[in-house]
């Protein structure tokens, strides 16, 4: 295996904007929100930074195709701006690539920023996506809570849930976030719910109901990245440093062929196992100090808490319901800040968001909702549908 | 009379096969007759039993693709020469529907192909025309869905489906013995190009000056041109959107009371152009050796077969058949579905149905072979089975280049639920949409809109079969694009 990114980059700034219907402002106004919180963080100015990696996901209704609007809209003049996109796992896409810029060499400093203004729709819900000119004409149309809820299906035929069981553990994973969204000052949702309301809100599509699918909310988040040594030179004391960022992808095995079994996602599993490997996990149960997942829909938390081997097969139910996964519940907490169920999923953003999370609780200074002495923590990020996405993966910890 | 001929030809050649479709959605006439109850009371007389009605994504050509599959079930298709197909509700004003058909059966590109219309004898002058001047293999497919305005007798009386015959000189089950034709312009109903419904003229009128002076006398120089007695007619075949027609024609023409055949009217409804040969298909599925039918197509005219079973008969059956059709009912009672799914109400289906459909028609060519038919690809390194046809052999542990696929129709491979939900957040017609994983016994699967589900819904497991539909209609320029979906087996 290739030596890795390991602890070759550090996080020195980020940002994140407030999240939810930000009717006040488009996605420039997004993207200068959490650039100039990142700016701040680092300590650095604007023409310190060498090259940036900027993410949309939706063209139709965020800032249009290429880097050209981002650079516009933070005015970088005369610096390499690339455009990424690559479904929901964007944000993490565009930390590879300022993380990769830097690890080569080619540049110091590097910035990664995300944004998605997905409420200049007119509806609920994400745009419809054309799916290409060949896959249009075959592939059935259906939502993005469409494409998840059938790892229920999957998921309860494998291990012989009934579906009330599956239901309340999926209430579960939701209600979890809710407790921790209230304590996050930048989310979308910020509020209690009970486990009876969730599981008896409107359904959307079987079996996930209203509150079994995250939040639609414009945001945009911002990652400054430069080598350890730099950080020092620049003065940085406690450092977060990369230690992996590993990405998935499915070439069709999952759809095309009978090598799947429709309760798991294969790439999260790929991904996490070359993540694990990079960043030197063994035991993640028991090395992690936090994670912060892609719960587009409360199945995709649940059986990510499998995919990443933090639960075993068929057991992430049993984790669920015993509070591992809560704030202080004695196991991993996962979506301390509430995840995309509080924030939403600006697409876009989100990766990074989840991101500024991790690095916040790393640094200390998550407030109310701090973990004790967190060392080492997760993102995971899943575009597109759990048989034909994209994983991606990002350990972030304290350089010791 | 000139033009009347017994068939001469020494050669078997006739019906070899048959089959048919009735589309598994009936609306209850009550809940018809009760919708319109304020304004047009008297329909309450019509109220009984239940029509047929095309869902959103069916018409007249998958109609005639599912009817075709029925008659032909796995038999080789491949010395099909000429495909005829009749109807007067087909999709395309000019884009030959036939062909649409006959890709979708897989039929070589050698076959002729050709669209009959313009009347409800187009059934019936059709058969007649391929039965005579035909000698190669052919098919022939009848297929309506006449669609009457909210509230005439015509919308709580027809219904829709489709009757699909082959045609050749071996097995042969029934034979033309001869055929008259009369061609006058009496103009019972009429529908001008691009309108949407029929003009009728009055019921009585219709039935006394039309039907009961002009069929008769064709009836009964076809008898007498083809020497069959009156009282030898085992099965007098008259379809007609009115009542008790059949039966005073009998009466009049001295054919026996019981040779009426079943019109239908319970379970579908009149199916215009196609329904006479519809009930052709129905009275062959029961008919034995050497029985005597007559079959009568009425508009503008008339045209009368007089057709014989020979005993090859005894060895043919359809698929299910138009009887195994019509038992697969899924019986509606919410009206506006039925007023929705033939367009005739304009409701809000939100932002979301706004999505632009427009077909990339070079992309929809240079794919025909996967979409139009549903050809997968079959490894001959590995066996795995792939849908879509991609440059390499999805196995990760071979992938071949496509040029190793052998082409692997799946049309009629069997096939149970992987995955599924009910979607009920994206814009679909008829919602929720069914979309899940269709895991076919041969390894292969792909996700498909499951359609036609009934109050069991779906598990995982639930058995399925293949069938070809609308997928989308691009409605801004009246365009249907055509793909395949999965259907629970049982309604």
């Amino acid at each position: 295996m290739a030596s890795g990114i390991k602890d070759k980059v550090a996080i020195i700034g980020m940002g994140c904007s407030r999240f939810g219907e930000r009717w006040d402002c488009g996605t420039a106004e997004l993207q200068a929100e959490a650039f100039e919180e990142a700016l701040k963080d680092a300590g650095i100015e604007r023409k310190q930074i060498d090259a940036v990696w900027t993410g949309s996901g939706l063209d139709a209704v965020n800032t249009g195709n290429s880097a050209i609007p981002t650079a516009m809209a933070l005015r970088l003049d005369g610096i390499p701006v690339s455009r990424m996109e690559n479904m929901c796992a964007t944000g993490t896409e565009t930390l590879r690539g300022a993380a990769y810029a830097v690890a080569s060499g080619a540049a110091d400093i590097a910035l990664a920023i995300g944004a998605e203004k997905l409420k200049d729709t007119g509806y609920g819900g994400l745009p419809i996506p054309y799916k290409g000119t060949f896959n249009d004409l075959w592939l059935p149309l259906g939502s993005a809570p469409a494409g998840f809820a059938q790892l229920a299906a999957g998921y309860r035929a494998k291990y012989g849930f009934s579906k009330e069981e599956l239901k309340r553990a999926l209430a579960h994973v939701s209600w979890k976030s809710h407790e921790n969204g209230v304590l996050s000052p930048k989310a979308h949702l910020r509020k209690q719910v009970t486990m009876e309301q969730i599981i008896n809100a409107p359904m959307i599509a079987d079996p996930l109901g209203l509150f079994d699918c995250c939040g639609v909310s414009d945001g945009a988040a911002a990652a400054i990245v430069t080598t350890p040594e730099i950080a020092r030179a620049l003065g940085k004391k406690d450092l977060v440093t990369i230690k992996a960022l590993q990405l998935a992808i499915g070439s069709g095995v999952e759809s095309t062929t009978d090598q799947w079994d429709g309760s798991y996602v294969r790439t999260t599993r790929t991904a996490a196992k070359r993540a694990y490997a990079e960043a030197g996990i063994t035991d993640p149960r028991k090395q992690l100090s936090l994670m912060e997942v892609h719960d587009c829909f409360s199945i995709t938390e649940l059986v990510t808490m499998e995919d990443l081997f933090i639960s075993p097969d068929g057991g992430a139910v049993r984790d669920e319901l015993d509070g591992f996964f809560d704030r202080s519940g004695g196991g991993v907490p996962c979506q301390v800040d509430g995840g995309l169920k509080c924030f939403g999923h600006p697409i876009a953003a989100s990766g990074l968001r989840m991101a500024y999370e991790v690095y916040t609780q790393l640094l200390g200074r998550a407030g109310e909702r701090q973990l004790s002495n967190p060392t080492i923590g997760l993102t995971h990020n899943l575009g597109g549908v759990p048989y034909l996405g994209i994983a991606a993966i990002s350990i972030l910890g304290l350089l010791s | 009379m000139k033009g009347d001929n017994k068939v001469s030809k020494t050669s078997t050649y006739g019906i070899t096969g048959f089959g048919g479709y009735i589309p598994r959605l009936r609306m209850q006439r009550a809940a018809i007759a009760a919708a319109h109850k304020w304004m047009a009371p008297g329909l309450r007389s019509l109220g009984k039993g239940q029509r047929a009605f095309c869902s959103w994504d069916e018409d007249s050509n998958t109609m005639a693709v599912e009817a075709a599959r029925d008659a032909l079930g796995t038999s080789s298709r491949a010395n099909l020469a000429t495909v005829f197909m009749a109807s007067t509700t087909l999709p395309f004003a000019d884009l030959q529907n036939a062909s649409i058909v006959a890709g979708a059966l897989d039929i070589p590109n050698t076959a002729r192909t050709l669209d009959l219309g313009h009347s409800q004898r187009a059934g019936t002058s059709g058969l007649i025309t391929a039965l005579r001047d035909t000698s190669a293999p052919a098919l022939f497919i009848a297929t309506d869905r006449p669609r009457g305005k909210a509230a005439s007798t015509q919308e709580i009386s027809v219904g829709a489906g489709a009757a699909a015959f082959t045609l050749g000189s071996d097995q042969v089950v029934a034979t033309l013995l001869g055929s008259v034709s009369r061609s006058v312009v009496f103009v019972d109903h009429f529908r001008a190009e691009g309108a949407k419904y029929d003009y009728f003229w009055e019921e009585r009128w219709i039935r006394d000056e039309g039907y009961l002076k002009l069929v008769p006398e064709a009836v009964k120089a076809a008898l007498k041109e083809t020497g069959v007695a009156a009282a030898d007619v085992k099965h007098f075949i008259l379809p007609a959107p009115l009542k008790g027609i059949a039966a005073a024609i009998i009466k009049k023409s001295g054919l026996p009371a019981e040779s009426e055949a079943d019109n239908l009217d319970e379970n579908c409804g009149y199916a215009g152009s196609a329904h006479g040969l519809i009930m052709l298909a129905h009275v062959l599925e029961k008919a034995g050796p050497g029985e005597t039918i007559v079959l009568v197509g009425f508009g503008q005219g008339v045209d009368v077969l007089v057709l014989k079973t020979s005993d090859a008969i005894k060895g043919f059956k359809p698929v299910r058949g138009i009887s195994g059709a019509l038992a697969d009912a899924q019986s509606h009672d919410a009206y506006l579905r039925l007023l929705s799914y033939e367009d005739s109400i304009e409701l809000e289906w939100g932002m979301r149905a706004e999505r632009v459909l427009k077909t990339a028609l070079n992309e929809q060519y240079r794919s025909r072979f996967q979409l139009a038919s549903f050809v997968a690809g079959k490894c001959r390194k590995c066996a795995t089975i792939q849908f879509p046809q991609l440059p390499y052999c999805v196995n990760p542990s071979c992938h071949a280049p496509r040029e190793n696929f052998d082409p692997y129709p799946l049309a009629d491979q069997l096939a149970k639920v992987l995955t599924y939900t009910a979607d009920s957040l994206s814009y679909h017609p008829s919602p929720p949409l069914y979309v899940g994983f269709a895991q076919f016994d041969n390894g292969g699967r792909l996700l498909m809109e499951i359609v036609d589900v009934g109050a069991a819904g779906l598990d995982v497991g639930t058995p399925l079969r293949i069938v070809f539909r609308i997928k989308d209609i691009d409605k801004a320029r009246g365009y249907p694009r055509y793909f395949w979906k999965a259907t629970p087996l049982q309604a």
